[in-house]
């Protein structure tokens, strides 16, 4: 009975929104009634000015007693300043006295053999002799493929970042440990931090700290620092409550209990949070590159500008080679276990600090007389710019038909009818039924929220922008998930199949979102179907991993008892392990859809008309009020699929009694 | 019992829930009934015990009966709802945070269910840990937790994780640890629950050797009656957060004080519990087949009354006391008492 209502209720909700959508152009005629199809302009919200209004103030005017906000963005910069430059010094420029002409060299930086020793030596510290291999190699495609200098300068900006944005995480989950109202006080903010475009943030903290990389940098630790918090509460409130009890009874002061006991309990989960910020500063130091953090990022902009894409592709590969040494490194961090004491004297206790530095300083002099050694023999290098060239060419010439009648197809039959529909459903009808379907899922509270965020979006005029990204979202977590959750279920069935898959999944996920876009646009040019295939490749992965994971969970005593009830292998996976893992694919769902808007405003770079491209043109003429009005309205969008998404899945765990 | 009171709770509550405070100062003594009512839990109900110096105080109750969280009150773990708990005579309740510090730092040492073993560091350095929070110096503290990890028997083992060890290992660093302090007051929350039980009764074997040495006074937490019986010189009987009877176990049995405590004891085994002096009859025949103690156990006596033709006197201070013959030890070996 209830079945069927719900059935009813979705049933009609979608049929009287396709014929608003189909015929609201035919409604506005009849009725006279303009506003039906756009929002007046006299009832936005004058969020542009006043967004516009408060950073003039706080650059201008705002002061706290003692010091003005200036001062403040100031000493943030020359925090951040110092330990770049210093970093900057030791890996690329070497350290010198005076400015200017003027300037003498007084040290030379890490040649390039001393930094692939480094690496290779935490590599061998975080687990064996294979990582070791695995990141010096790493490193040495670096510089034999000539992207070194490149690979430095992002190298540098991770290298300041994650420790501000792994300590500073980690304070703030402690805080928000010690003291639940701060926890409810961080959490909205968390929310937005990670939902809001980061393009939306490069333009007021371009506006308070200049273009440049320390701007890159600011912009680079908000955004890998939520997550950390939310490990660092998840990690700490994980330690079993007896061990926490222990400590009590052992006598520990309030300081001794979070340092000698719950932060070292914790530690492997706190790793996670670590290998976590490593990863999306990687990412967001790779966009950051538009307001000046050089580096990697900027190559790759720079080759897709003047469709160099030999060059894209290069650096691109460069950062792929970049980010899997990083995350196999970090990780190996995190599932590190603890040794047997070492014993000897400090060189027989610590071979490799030791050799680390008599390679450091061997190089050092031997690179005062044989330059190859300071410094990556520029002939030796090689290029593989021209290569790719040809390759892609060689692609476009022999394939050029069968891309472009599957990218016609997909356009006519998918993207242009749901365009369609999205485009013309009327802005009031809109935020009811958004209102209505939050309601059906999560109660009235729910509905009123949605409710509240779909009528913010309509407020700001950007309506139609709001449903082009809708529909480009729609679409590709709908392609997602059909690829995806088949790739899961064979994952979870087959072992030998799920490690490639899952591995790959893993290597995908570890990939800045910025690498994505060079092939795509490669084969397809730029347009809404490059935007889709991009998204699709990069949301891909939490589909997959739920999915996979979902099955695997079912518990075997269930699939015992389908198979003595003489369940075949289909009617087991559609009887029993789908309905089952039903809430771990509802959540993977809403990852992908998270994954997918926080892609889609990148793509924007390949030209979309979206909310994204409003973002990016923000950007590209530095205006606060726009990007942050349009990034809030992408963030709505999120939270909105996050809450009804997560009630779904909760009222299908309620309902399965998991 | 006549030595000194160490630990005392009167009128212990704890109640979880909504404005659970405010309610009991409201309601000084509610029903069970009242509190459901009230969308309220009562952990702990009105508990009140006394522990005295030596003694071994057992905890008895199935789960969910509240006697972790009273043992959570008595060392303030937890803050009780209303109550007053007095350690060595000192207002626990009421001490402020730094003295509390100080008596759990001294005197006072904890062994959990599930061991709760800091997973960052090695047997040595986990037995020394809570001298390490007091300040002592690294030789001095490495050396006094060697001494307890020899004593608890996992000499060679110092440097291993907790992770390579077994459970019944990890449980020996855990009381290894909780002895570091060489604390007056010893709590043991359900400390042998987590292990197989094999290894169980081992574990329990070794906890009486320890004590036989050490003499510390201990609160023990169980739900297995055969254990709370094995170990305790006196056991509290729990159900639903209230206590039912605090008696020594052969009174338990003798002399159920509720229905719950009966149907708890039916099932013991009475040999072990039922001592001579209890079924005794007066002196009255001429002609002994020799002595027993007071205070043995019918379990330890049974072979040698039964086997005798004639009956055995029954001895306290080098004085008899009365008479036990075959038909007692058969009635209480069958269950007739």
């Amino acid at each position: 009975m209830m079945r069927a209502r719900g059935a009813t209720f979705w049933f009609g909700l979608f049929a009287l929104t396709w014929a608003l959508s189909a015929f609201s152009f035919q409604l506005s005629k009849a009725w006279d009634a303009r506003w039906l199809l756009k929002y007046p302009k006299a009832w936005e919200l004058p969020l542009e000015g006043a967004i516009k209004d408060a950073l003039n103030w706080l650059v201008e005017d705002a002061h706290f007693g003692l010091f003005t906000f200036r001062d403040l963005t100031r000493a943030i910069s020359a925090l951040v300043e110092v330990p770049y430059q210093i970093l900057r010094d030791l890996l690329i420029e070497g350290f010198s006295t005076g400015i200017g002409d003027s300037a003498v060299q007084i040290l030379p930086s890490l040649s390039w053999i001393a930094v692939i020793a480094c690496a290779a030596a935490i590599g061998h510290y975080a687990r064996d002799w294979k990582l070791a291999a695995l990141v010096g190699g790493c490193f040495l495609y670096l510089a034999v493929f000539g992207q070194w200098e490149s690979a430095m300068i992002t190298l540098a900006s991770v290298l300041v970042a994650v420790p501000i944005g792994a300590v500073g995480g980690l304070f703030l989950g402690i805080a928000a440990w010690r003291a639940p109202w701060f926890e409810r006080l961080l959490r909205p903010f968390l929310d937005l931090m990670q939902t809001v475009p980061v393009f939306a943030y490069l333009v007021p903290i371009l506006i308070l700290f200049g273009f440049g990389p320390v701007a890159a940098l600011v912009a680079t630790v908000i955004y890998a620092m939520p997550p950390m918090v939310r490990i660092t509460v998840v990690a700490l409130k994980g330690v079993p409550e007896e061990v926490l009890e222990a400590g009590r009874m052992a006598g520990c002061t309030r300081r001794q209990l979070m340092w000698k006991v719950l932060v070292p309990s914790a530690t492997p989960s706190l790793m996670v949070g670590v290998n976590q910020v490593i990863m999306l500063t990687l990412n967001m130091v790779i966009i950051a590159s538009m307001i000046g953090a050089g580096g990697l990022g900027f190559d790759v902009l720079g080759a897709l500008r003047r469709l160099d894409i030999g060059g894209g592709i290069e650096a691109g590969l460069a950062i792929v080679v970049m980010a899997i040494a990083l995350d196999r490194a970090s990780q190996a961090f995190a599932e590190r276990s603890q040794r047997a004491r070492l014993t000897g004297n400090v060189l027989q206790r610590h071979p490799w600090t030791t050799t680390v530095f008599v390679v450091i300083v061997a190089t050092l002099f031997l690179g005062q007389v044989f330059p190859g050694v300071q410094t990556y023999p520029r002939d030796l290098t090689v290029t593989t710019g021209p290569f790719w060239g040809e390759a892609m060419k060689w692609i476009n010439v022999n394939f050029f038909d069968t891309f472009e009648a599957i990218k016609v197809v997909i356009l006519n039959w998918l993207l242009l009818p749901v365009k369609k529909f999205f485009g013309g459903i009327p802005w009031a009808w809109g935020i009811a039924a958004m209102a209505l379907i939050a309601w059906k899922v999560g109660g009235w509270r729910l509905g009123l929220l949605a409710a509240l965020l779909t009528a913010f979006i309509a407020a700001t005029g950007l309506w139609p922008k709001a449903m082009v990204t809708v529909y480009l979202c729609g679409v590709s977590v709908l392609i997602a998930t059909v690829v995806g959750i088949p790739l899961g279920i064979w994952a979870a069935e087959r072992p030998g199949a799920g490690r490639v898959i899952l591995g790959l999944m893993d290597t995908l996920q570890t990939l800045p979102s910025f690498v994505y876009l060079i092939p795509v646009v490669m084969l397809f040019r730029v347009g809404d179907f490059s935007a889709m295939v991009a998204v699709v490749l990069y949301a891909l992965a939490p589909a997959v991993r739920y999915a996979a994971h979902g099955i695997r969970s079912v518990p075997e005593q269930l699939i015992e008892a389908g198979v003595m009830a003489g369940c075949t292998r289909a009617q087991l996976l559609w009887r029993i392990k789908l309905p089952m893992a039903a809430p771990q694919l509802l959540l993977g769902l809403n990852q992908t859809i998270m994954l997918a808007l926080s892609m889609l405003v990148i793509t924007a770079l390949v030209g979309t008309r979206d909310l994204g491209q409003e973002v990016y043109i923000a950007l590209a003429k530095a205006q606060p009020g726009p990007g942050i009005v349009a990034g809030l309205s992408v963030a709505f969008i999120a939270i909105i699929a996050d809450r009804i998404f997560n009630a779904l899945a909760e009222g299908q765990k309620r309902r399965l009694g998991l | 019992m006549d030595s000194p009171v160490i630990l005392e709770c009167r009128g212990v509550w704890k109640l979880y829930g909504a404005q659970a405070d405010s309610y009991l100062s409201r309601n000084p003594a509610p029903q069970r009934g009242d509190l459901s009512r009230n969308g309220l839990i009562g952990a702990v109900r009105d508990a009140s015990v006394q522990i005295h110096k030596g003694e071994i105080f057992v905890i008895m109750g199935l789960s969910g009966s509240g006697k972790s969280t009273l043992v959570r009150c008595l060392s303030r773990l937890i803050e009780p709802t209303a109550g007053e708990i007095f350690f060595e005579g000192k207002n626990l309740l009421s001490m402020p945070e730094r003295d509390l510090i100080r008596i759990r730092r001294t005197k006072m040492g904890m062994v959990f269910q599930q061991f709760a073993l800091l997973p960052h560091l090695t047997v040595l350095e986990n037995a020394a840990f809570p001298l390490d929070v007091q300040g002592v110096p690294r030789a001095e503290r490495l050396e006094r937790a060697r001494k307890v990890v020899e004593l608890v028997g996992l000499k060679g083992r110092e440097d291993y994780y907790p992770r390579e060890l077994s459970g019944g290992q990890q449980q020996r660093v855990g009381i290894a640890r909780s002895l570091a302090v060489e604390p007056d007051l010893w709590f043991l929350d359900e400390p042998f629950s987590a292990l197989d039980p094999l290894i169980r009764r081992e574990m329990q074997d070794e906890f009486m050797r320890l004590q036989n040495m050490l003499h510390k006074t201990i609160v023990f937490i169980t739900h297995d009656f055969d254990e709370a019986i094995r170990l305790a010189d006196r056991i509290a009987v729990m159900k639903d957060g209230a206590i039912e009877q605090i008696a020594t176990p052969e009174e338990l049995v003798l002399r159920p004080a509720t229905d719950y405590v009966a149907e708890f004891t039916r099932h013991v085994s009475r040999s072990k519990v039922i001592r001579a002096a209890s079924v005794m009859t007066p002196l009255g025949d001429d002609s002994f087949a020799g002595d027993v103690p007071h205070d043995a156990r019918i379990e330890e006596i049974a072979d040698r009354v039964e086997a005798a033709g004639l009956p055995h006197r029954v001895m306290r201070d080098g004085k008899p006391i009365g008479q036990i013959g075959r038909a007692a030890v058969i009635d209480v070996l069958v269950g007739r008492r």
